[in-house]
């Protein structure tokens, strides 16, 4: 086992009934890379979040973190141990606040007990002015300090997309997923995204795998991307490599038909 | 220690009221008062499971009449004998009837959490409707049992319950769930429940264990709803498998629904109308159950969201509300 690759997904196949969503994929993911997963709509993108999080055990294969496998765990025992995600339909908590939605996700750090709380002792208190600090150090980095005592929907859908990044951090990942965190923005916001994922990134010494539909959106900041399409892997490398492959072209655009002339016109 | 003296500030004003209460209210409005009291305790108790983590359960009569039967049952064959030995070795009478009610509820109240934890485990797999079909089983089947169990009465009931429970206890249980309630609301622990409500997916995913969660609420819920059943119990002096029908769990899911889900002070707001209106409401006789059911059809039309929606009252709150008004 290579110390150096965070993720592995060895051979897995996720089947739905008759449907195969991914087929027989393999892909590993270096400590501190940055990974783009595209495809086309319904390629399979995220399935692949979904069995890496536990949401679906893997029908066939097995999932590697940190050398340990973790398919089949419940979400949140794998986010306890360092895997955490943004949703593409953003999931936000409603009722809450942002600085509550950002500590709800900091939850397993907390050291204080049910016993502590309902005693509010020193304990209690001091573990949730850590939580509290911490998370609105998080809001700050995403820009969000001005909205920490609003409930998270009625932020600009713009910033509920940060929102959900941000939230994904309060659990000290070690491996972040992010499911078209730009998804629904315009060009020049969803550019600001990107460099403020990667300045994430390396401030937090992140390992993140992004799906985006889009190919141009992750062109820009990441150094390796995979191609799904129908659920197996087409193509993988630089991103001058997948703008070239023909595979990928295809997948996208569609294959070349020569469209037969009808007979007598 | 400043929570030591706000316990203490507590007991000592209980213990004026106890007193005070009986001798300035005719005893039916004394009974009235009790019963909010125990409303009160069920409304907000339920309101973690119903308001807090968003799961449906209409089996909380049933956790009642566990805490109610089970505390009864105690003090009637172990409870009443301590209090004629310590009475006989000279002990004042509300301290050994105090020590014994107190240990009374809280076999109900741990029986109660025991059932909680046993009907919780099964039914996290379940949400929504299939949950409440569940609990609505439960209840029944703890209602049918008691039927038909000779030594707790049976058909029959229970009757001969010392009464020990007053105004000093039932304030006391009020106290205590409140102030758990609130304490919860405002920890991670909280949070973990109101993040189950809003989305349980993402609450997972981010590293809420939803099924410990979710036990955890049905536990603390039954536990009090156990207590408010012992404090029935040796308030009414009497126990019928009929006080526990499902009919009275609809009953304190209207005070939780129509207090506001999720809100502490709403529950105990909505408890205290359902149980003093259908007492102001004798007057109207035959008309008594129309007007109820009217007014109840008109409040959640006019304030779908309860009547305190997801706020609460408190100090702070009102001083915001005065501080608003003013500028």
């Amino acid at each position: 086992m290579n110390p150096d690759v965070l993720l592995e997904v060895d051979r897995v196949t996720m089947q739905f009934g008759g449907l195969k969503a991914v087929a027989d994929l393999q892909l590993e993911i270096g400590r501190g890379e940055l990974v783009g997963l595209i495809g086309p709509n319904g390629a399979g993108k995220t399935t692949v979040f979904n069995f890496v999080t536990g949401v679906y055990a893997p029908t066939v294969g097995r999932v590697l973190f940190e050398g340990r496998a973790i398919q089949g765990l419940r979400p949140h025992a794998i986010a306890k141990r360092g895997v955490t995600r943004t949703f593409q339909n953003i999931r936000l908590f409603a009722s809450r606040c942002c600085r509550d939605n950002v500590l709800i996700a900091a939850h397993h750090h907390a050291t204080a007990g049910l016993s502590d709380a309902l005693l509010r002792n020193r304990r209690f208190a001091e573990d949730e002015r850590g939580m509290r600090d911490r998370a609105d150090e998080l809001l700050g980095v995403m820009g969000l300090t001005e909205w920490a005592d609003t409930r998270a929907t009625e932020l600009p859908y713009g910033q509920q997309r940060r929102l959900e990044i941000a939230r994904a951090l309060a659990g000290r990942p070690r491996l972040l997923l992010l499911d078209e965190p730009a998804a629904g923005l315009n060009p020049q916001e969803s550019e600001q995204l990107m460099r403020l994922i990667e300045d994430v990134r390396r401030r937090f010494e992140l390992t993140i795998l992004l799906i985006e539909h889009d190919m141009k959106v992750v062109m820009g900041i990441c150094r390796r991307i995979a191609v799904l399409d129908y659920g197996i892997k087409i193509a993988e490398g630089t991103p001058d490599q997948i703008r070239s492959d023909p595979r990928v072209i295809e997948a996208y655009l569609g294959e070349e038909v020569t469209v037969p002339r009808a007979k007598g016109s | 220690m400043k929570q030591l003296a706000g316990l203490a500030l507590i007991l000592g004003v209980l213990g004026i009221l106890n007193f005070v209460l009986p001798q300035a209210l005719n005893p039916y409005f004394m009974r009235v008062l009790m019963l909010c009291g125990i409303s009160v305790v069920l409304a907000v108790s339920l309101n973690l499971i119903n308001g807090f983590t968003g799961q449906f359960s209409i089996g909380h009569a049933g956790f009642m009449a566990v805490g109610a039967y089970g505390s009864a049952m105690f003090s009637l064959h172990v409870g009443a004998g301590w209090v004629r030995t310590l009475e006989s070795a000279g002990a004042p009478e509300a301290a050994a009837q105090g020590l014994a009610l107190l240990v009374a509820l809280m076999v109900g109240s741990v029986l109660a959490a025991i059932a909680g934890y046993l009907v919780g485990l099964p039914s996290l797999r379940l949400r929504g409707d299939y949950l409440a079909i569940v609990t609505l089983g439960f209840g029944e089947i703890i209602r049918v049992i008691i039927t038909n169990v000779d030594a707790v009465g049976a058909a029959r009931g229970l009757p001969g319950i010392p009464g020990w429970a007053n105004f000093f206890w039932v304030g006391l249980a009020v106290v205590a769930v409140v102030v758990v309630s609130r304490r919860l609301a405002n920890s991670t622990h909280g949070r973990a429940l109101f993040a189950i409500r809003d989305d349980e997916i993402a609450a997972e995913a981010l590293g809420v264990d939803t099924t410990r969660y979710k036990v955890l609420a049905f536990v603390i819920s039954s536990f009090f709803a156990g207590l408010a059943g012992g404090l029935f119990a040796h308030y009414n002096a009497y126990l019928h498998p009929n006080s526990f029908t499902f009919l009275k769990s609809i009953e304190v899911i209207a005070m939780v629904v129509l207090g506001g889900l999720g809100s502490i002070s709403g529950s105990i707001l909505a408890a205290i109308l359902l149980t003093v209106l259908p007492e102001a409401l004798r007057s109207a006789q035959e008309l008594r159950m129309v007007i109820y059911s009217l007014m109840l059809i008109v409040l959640m039309i006019t304030r779908p969201g309860g009547l305190l929606g997801n706020r609460e009252i408190s100090l702070d709150f009102l001083r915001r509300r005065r501080s608003a008004g003013r500028a």
